[in-house]
């Protein structure tokens, strides 16, 4: 069975957004850019996959700007064997990331795609429940768990009361969640291979999709800052403070 | 044209987020409609036609919308969708499991977990984890729409009288099936909708220690979430999370124990009126968003916070 993972370019986790003066975004010159982490995670339970001899080959794409070829090369470093770059300057929205991952999957023909739950720039939450449904496929979403069994497939979903275990018919999309596994780091030699993985490049026209934006983004602004707080000197201080000046307890 | 809300339920019970959804399809204007899809879920259509400002409840009651499965019912919606300006869902891990299937098969670009309204095309939204409002504006002929609940007060669970229609199931898809769920069972108020919440987090050391949390939760009605940390170190189970790929949460009172103050986490509950960080960490960035910041050793403090509480 082939797996398609896609991957996303995203500013790194730990840095601190800055908005842009002008409203028109978030800063993105100089700022560190890292895979997505939930596709980190969609990118390890493959190789797992592979590992466990359920998978034979695992192919990452990314929709983007040329940079997105370092993101496929980190994919192919942990242990994806080629790569996908639909090559797309400005902004990526999920229904047309959605439209040009479904014709990949036709011309790919995958029994598995695995797609981080969200992606922590836009945390739009959509683009694999889409992609689900454009196919006609089923949908695992926000897995914590992942079993394939023959031509089925066992995902245990975080919700909101807990977990929920669905069965899927094949092929089938699912969302990585943040504990589906620990995302492995890639070792020297392998990164030193994946430079001789095979990266194809295709134009979003090439896979008959528009990549134009179909929301308008306005302005871009900072969250309202809460006031500047206080410390207390202990216990009993911060009770009377709830009780009488906060009134909240 | 109205607005159709995708109500959230167990079907016996609405769940409250149905409650905030409702209140931002009000601010929407024209009449809102609400679509109770389950399986033996008349009661829950009954509760639903008297939440305050519904106009009408469609009651879609078969076997295949038994666990909402989002396969079986996003093409119920969609069907219903092409008489509604807009289609809203609570941002519940349920309405951000179907609302993108069902804007796929629309060709929408859904509008995720909107914060405000500004008006019927325009939407105020979080991205990076909150630390960005981007206002957006959709010229799609349905608004398929997530809503964060904490944006939006809720509506009255009762004083509405509105008419339930029932409406004509579309068949299992035959594409997934319902195995089994474990959810976490509890006494105390659910973390989403509850006026108080503690949580824990890395400093907790362990799920051992998560019953000085709760002795405290039980003094004061709250209920207990943890950080990312926390759940990611097996203390307490993935339903516990607050931040950004969590829960959200904005309750009166928010008390943050040992919980350092990861920007994912902020985002999860920075809404909240007033925080409280205990942290014996005095450089935690949790202390830059509490309104009350006590340094302290929170295996000393908590004990004692308990014990203040039972003085009146």
């Amino acid at each position: 069975m082939k797996v398609l993972v896609p991957v996303k370019r995203v500013i790194d986790y730990n840095v601190k957004v800055r908005v842009k003066a002008d409203k028109s975004g978030v800063e993105l010159a100089n700022v560190k850019m890292s895979m997505n982490p939930f596709d980190e995670i969609s990118v390890e339970e493959a190789i797992r996959l592979k590992e466990a001899g359920k998978v034979d080959e695992i192919v990452a794409v990314s929709v983007g700007p040329q940079q997105c070829q370092e993101t496929i090369r980190t994919a192919l470093a942990m242990g994806a064997d080629r790569g996908i770059h639909v090559l797309h300057d400005g902004d990526t929205e999920p229904l047309a990331v959605a439209k040009m991952l479904k014709a990949l999957v036709d011309k790919e023909a995958p029994g598995l795609v695995i797609v981080g739950k969200q992606a922590i720039d836009d945390d739009c939450n959509q683009t694999g429940q889409m992609l689900s449904a454009l196919l006609g496929w089923s949908q695992g979403t926000f897995a914590s768990k992942l079993e394939v069994e023959g031509d089925a497939i066992h995902v245990t979903r975080e919700v909101d009361g807990g977990l929920q275990t669905v069965q899927l018919k094949m092929p089938a999309v699912v969302t990585s969640d943040l504990r589906l596994n620990e995302p492995r780091y890639a070792s020297l030699p392998n990164i030193m291979k994946a430079k001789k993985k095979p990266i194809d490049q295709v134009a979003p026209g090439d896979l008959g999709v528009d990549p134009a934006p179909r929301l308008e983004t306005l302005k871009v602004e900072e969250p309202a800052t809460r006031d500047a707080g206080q410390m207390v000197e202990d216990v009993a201080a911060l009770v009377e403070k709830l009780r009488n000046e906060a009134k909240v307890i | 044209m109205s607005v159709l809300v995708i109500a959230e339920h167990d079907n016996a019970e609405i769940k409250p987020a149905t409650l905030n959804a409702v209140a931002a399809a009000g601010e929407l204007g024209g009449d809102v409609h609400l679509l109770v899809a389950g399986n033996g879920s008349a009661s829950a259509a009954e509760a639903a036609s008297k939440i305050s400002g519904v106009a009408k409840v469609l009651s879609a009651d078969s076997a295949e919308y038994e666990s909402t499965l989002a396969e079986n019912v996003a093409p119920l919606i969609v069907d219903l969708a092409s008489g509604y300006s807009h289609v809203l869902a609570p941002a519940t891990s349920n309405g951000k499991n179907i609302m993108p299937r069902v804007a796929a098969l629309l060709d929408v670009m859904q509008i995720s977990d909107i914060a405000a309204i500004v008006d019927g095309d325009t939407f105020v939204r979080p991205i990076y984890a909150g630390n960005a409002m981007a206002t957006v504006k959709s010229a799609e002929a349905i608004k398929v729409i997530t809503v964060r609940t904490t944006g939006f007060e809720a509506v009255a669970a009762d004083g509405g009288a509105a008419v339930i229609e029932a409406v004509s199931a579309k068949g299992d898809q035959g594409l997934s099936s319902y195995v089994g769920a474990e959810l976490s069972s509890s006494e105390r108020p659910e973390l989403t909708s509850a006026s108080i919440v503690i949580s824990g987090g890395r400093g907790m050391q362990s799920g051992d220690n998560f019953p000085i949390l709760e002795a405290v939760a039980d003094k004061l009605g709250a209920a207990v979430g943890a950080s990312r940390a926390a759940v990611d170190a097996g203390f307490v189970p993935n339903d516990y999370q607050v931040g950004q790929t969590g829960k959200v949460v904005a309750p009166d009172l928010y008390v943050a124990v040992g919980i350092s103050g990861a920007i994912q986490h902020l985002a999860g509950m920075k809404d909240s009126k007033v925080i409280v960080a205990i942290n014996k960490d005095e450089e935690a960035p949790i202390f830059q968003v509490a309104d009350y910041g006590l340094v302290a050793d929170l295996f000393n403090a908590v004990p004692e916070l308990s014990s203040e509480l039972d003085k009146s």
